[in-house]
C-alpha cells in the first residue's frame, strides 16, 4: 500500500541549527499519527515541511507516491489547522470556510453549500456570519477545522490543536476530533507536546527529540517499551533506572525503565526493601508518591485512600522484575 | 517572623512635604492626573486649531464690496457661488485630479517598499530602512524642490541624461503631450506631479509598512495552505488588511498635495493650484472670504473621501 506520507532522510537545517535531522517516517493512508516532543524537538518544522511552508535542506518527500519535493503548499491537497487557528478577521465566518472554493472559483451557491455542510460537521451550523473576533477560543478552533476540511484534502495538518484550549473543552474535542476522523477516513497527523493527548488519540505516535524521530509505534509500545531513556523520560511519567541499580534487580547491567503504577507500597517488612516517603502529591483518583529507596528515586502512582503513607514514612516497595523494562541502545 | 521588617510599622509613612501629599492624591485620583496631562493640547487643539477653523468657516460666509475692497460682515452665499465661476472651478479640478494622481503614484511606488521591508528587513537592514525613508525629511523642503527644479529644467541632469543614453525622442514626446507637458519638465504639470511624489513618498511608506508589518504571517501561510497562489493571497489577504495603512498614506498625500502652495509655483507651468489662490487672496488680494471658501474645499473633500473609505469597509481590518 502506498503510504500517506512518507519522509525519506529528510533535514530541514537553519543556519547551524538542525531542526530536523535525517528523518525517516511511514504514515499509513487512513490513520490518526501524532508527533510528539518537546518545544524545539522539530516536530513542528517536520508539519510545516510536509505542509509546504518549508522546504527539506536534504532527502524527499511524497505524498500518497508522488514526489512533493520542492511542490509550493497551494499545490498540495493537504491542508492545516495552525495552533493559533489563523482564521481571516476581514471575512466572516462562511468566507473563512468557503475560502478555497471561492480561490478555485466554485459558484457561490455551491460553495455556501459546502461551507454550510462543513459547519455542522464541526457543529457550528449558524454561526456563518459572525467575525472571528466575535467567537470564543474553541468555536475558532471549529471553524478553522471546518475551513480545513471543506476541500476533503488527502491529508489534514493539526498544530497543537488543543493547546489554547481549557481542560473541558480539550477532552470533548479530543472525542470530536477522533469521531471527525473515522467519519471522513482522512489521515490525520497532529503535533503535540501533550503525551497524554498523544497517547489517548493517536494510532500511532511518533517521539521527536533534537530533530530526530527516537521511536514510532503503537501508544502502547510507546508507553510500555520505550526504546531510549528519553521516550522512556518523556512520555509518562516513568522511572528511568541506572543500569547500577538494575543489576541488582535483574542481573543484566542495563538501562531501563519502570511505570510508576508498577511499583506496590506497604508497611515495612522484613526481608523486602525500604525507602522513605519524601513527598506526595494529591492527583484526585491517585496519588502520587516520591520515594527514596537507598539513595534512588522513585516515583510511584497508587491509589488514593487512607492507605497512603504519610511524609517522611518508611515503606517497603515491590514490584514485579517482569514490569521493568529494558532499554536497547542504551550501554 | 514579623512584618515590621523596617521600623515596626506595616503602612509606611507619607512621604514629608508636598510631594508625598501630592503622589498620594494621584494614586487616589488617577484621573486627575489623566486630565493635568491632557489639558494642554485638549487647548492647544480646541482653541488653537478648532479655533481658527471655526473662525475661518464664519469668514467665508462672509463677502467682499467689489467697489469699496472691504469686508461685509453679513452672512451670505455669495463668495461660495464665486469658486463655481470657470476659472475657480478650474483651480479646483486641477488640483483635486493632481492630488488623486499623487495619492495613486505614490501608493503604487511605496507598497513594494514598505513589503520589503515589512517582510524581509531585519535588525541593521531594517534601522537602514527607517533611516533611508526619514533622511530626506530631514533636510529642507525648500531645499528639496529646488533641487528638483534643476535637475528637472531644460539645461538639467535629466535631459543630459536622455541625451547620453541617445533616448532625447523620448523626452521630446513626454514634453509634446498637450496640456500636461511644456518647453521643460520644470515648466510642466508633469514635473509637478514627480515632484509631489518625490516630496510626500515617506508618508505613504511609513503607514503601508507599519500596516504590512501587522499582517500575520500565519494567516499568508493560511492562505497559501488553501490553495492560494502568490497573486491570490495578495489580493486576498495581503491587501484587504494592508487597506488601512494605504488608506491613512492616502490621507497625507492628498491633503498635503490639496494644501500645497509653494511646489506648483517653484516647478510647473503657471496655472495655479488652490493653495496658492489661498495664498494670493488672503495675502495681496486682501480677500479673506475668498480665501476661507477655498480652504473649505479640501476639507469637505477629505471629509467626503474619509466617509466614502469607510464605507467600502477600508477600516474594518483595524
Amino acid at each position: 500500500m502506498t503510504a500517506a506520507v512518507s519522509l525519506r532522510s529528510v533535514s530541514r537545517h537553519f543556519g547551524p541549527v538542525k531542526a530536523m535531522d535525517k528523518v525517516d517516517l511511514e504514515i499509513v493512508p487512513g490513520e490518526f499519527f501524532a508527533m510528539l516532543g518537546p518545544s524545539g524537538s522539530g516536530k513542528t518544522t517536520c508539519l510545516r515541511v510536509i505542509a509546504g511552508f518549508e522546504q527539506p535542506t536534504s532527502g524527499s518527500i511524497a505524498i500518497f507516491g508522488e514526489d512533493a519535493t520542492g511542490v509550493p503548499p497551494y499545490r498540495r491537497n493537504v491542508n492545516t489547522v495552525f495552533q493559533d487557528y489563523a482564521l481571516f478577521p476581514h471575512f466572516n465566518v462562511i468566507e473563512n470556510v468557503a475560502y478555497s472554493l471561492m480561490l478555485r472559483k466554485v459558484p457561490k451557491p455551491e460553495r455556501l453549500r459546502q461551507a454550510g455542510e462543513a459547519l455542522e460537521l464541526v457543529k457550528l451550523s449558524g454561526y456563518g456570519e459572525r467575525r472571528p473576533a466575535q467567537l470564543s477560543g474553541g468555536q475558532r478552533q471549529r471553524v478553522a477545522l471546518a475551513r480545513a476540511i471543506v476541500n476533503r484534502p488527502s491529508v489534514l495538518l493539526l498544530d497543537e490543536p488543543l493547546g489554547a484550549l481549557d481542560l473541558k473543552l480539550r477532552e470533548n474535542m479530543q472525542e470530536e476530533l477522533k469521531s471527525l476522523q473515522r467519519t471522513l477516513g482522512i489521515t490525520f497527523i497532529f503535533v503535540t507536546h501533550d503525551q497524554g493527548e498523544a497517547l489517548s488519540m493517536a494510532d500511532r505516535v511518533a517521539v521527536f527529540s533534537e530533530g530526530r524521530v527516537m521511536q514510532v509505534g503503537s501508544p502502547e509500545e510507546i508507553y510500555t517499551k520505550p526504546n531510549s531513556r528519553f521516550v522512556a523520560d518523556f512520555v509518562g511519567s516513568s522511572n528511568v533506572l541506572p543500569p547500577a541499580f538494575v543489576e541488582g534487580v535483574a542481573g543484566v547491567r542495563r538501562w531501563a525503565s519502570l511505570r510508576p503504577e508498577a511499583i506496590r507500597v506497604g508497611p515495612p517488612d522484613v526481608g523486602r526493601p525500604c525507602a522513605t516517603m519524601v513527598s506526595r502529591i494529591y492527583l484526585g483518583s491517585s496519588t502520587r508518591l516520591m520515594l527514596d529507596l537507598n539513595g534512588t528515586r522513585l516515583h510511584a502512582l497508587v491509589p488514593s485512600g487512607p492507605n497512603v503513607p504519610l511524609q517522611g514514612a518508611q515503606v517497603a516497595v515491590e514490584f514485579d522484575a517482569s514490569a521493568l523494562h529494558l532499554m536497547e541502545g542504551e550501554g | 517572623m514579623s512584618a515590621d521588617s523596617a521600623n515596626g510599622h506595616v503602612i509606611l509613612a507619607q512621604r514629608p512635604g508636598w510631594s508625598g501629599r501630592v503622589s498620594d492624591l494621584f494614586w487616589r485620583r488617577p484621573n486627575l492626573l489623566i486630565v493635568l496631562m491632557l489639558a494642554l493640547p485638549v487647548l492647544w487643539l480646541g482653541v488653537v486649531y478648532l479655533g481658527s477653523l471655526l473662525t475661518l468657516l464664519i469668514q467665508s460666509f462672509y463677502s467682499l464690496d467689489d467697489f469699496s475692497g472691504l469686508i461685509i460682515h453679513e452672512f451670505t452665499l455669495k463668495t461660495y457661488a464665486e469658486l463655481l465661476r470657470p476659472s475657480n472651478f478650474d483651480i479646483i479640478v486641477r488640483t483635486v485630479v493632481m492630488a488623486a494622481l499623487v495619492t495613486f503614484a505614490s501608493a503604487i511606488i511605496a507598497f513594494p517598499i514598505a513589503y520589503l521591508a515589512a517582510r524581509y528587513l531585519r535588525g541593521k537592514w531594517k534601522a537602514l530602512f527607517y533611516l533611508g525613508v526619514m533622511l530626506p525629511l530631514w533636510s529642507s523642503y525648500l531645499v528639496k524642490v529646488y533641487a528638483w527644479k534643476l535637475i528637472l529644467a531644460k539645461e538639467g541632469i535629466l535631459t543630459w541624461l536622455f541625451g547620453v543614453l541617445h533616448i532625447t525622442p523620448v523626452l521630446d514626446a513626454i514634453l509634446a503631450v498637450p496640456a500636461i507637458g511644456g518647453n521643460s519638465l520644470s515648466v510642466s504639470y508633469i514635473g509637478t506631479f514627480l515632484v509631489f511624489v518625490y516630496i510626500w513618498l515617506p508618508y505613504m511608506i511609513l503607514p503601508t509598512q507599519a500596516a504590512l508589518e501587522r499582517v500575520p504571517l500565519n494567516l499568508i501561510d493560511a492562505s497559501s495552505d488553501l490553495g492560494g497562489r502568490p497573486w491570490q493571497t495578495f489580493r486576498h489577504v495581503i491587501l484587504p488588511l494592508a487597506l488601512p495603512g494605504i488608506i491613512a498614506g492616502s490621507i497625507f498625500t492628498f491633503s498635503l498635495t490639496l494644501g500645497d502652495y509653494i511646489i506648483p509655483q517653484i516647478v510647473g507651468s503657471s496655472r495655479l493650484f488652490i493653495g496658492q489662490v489661498v495664498y494670493a487672496q488672503q495675502g495681496t488680494a486682501g480677500n479673506i472670504p475668498l480665501a476661507a471658501a477655498f480652504t473649505v474645499v479640501p476639507i469637505v473633500i477629505m471629509g467626503f473621501y474619509l466617509w466614502m473609505a469607510k464605507r467600502q469597509g477600508a477600516f474594518d481590518a483595524l
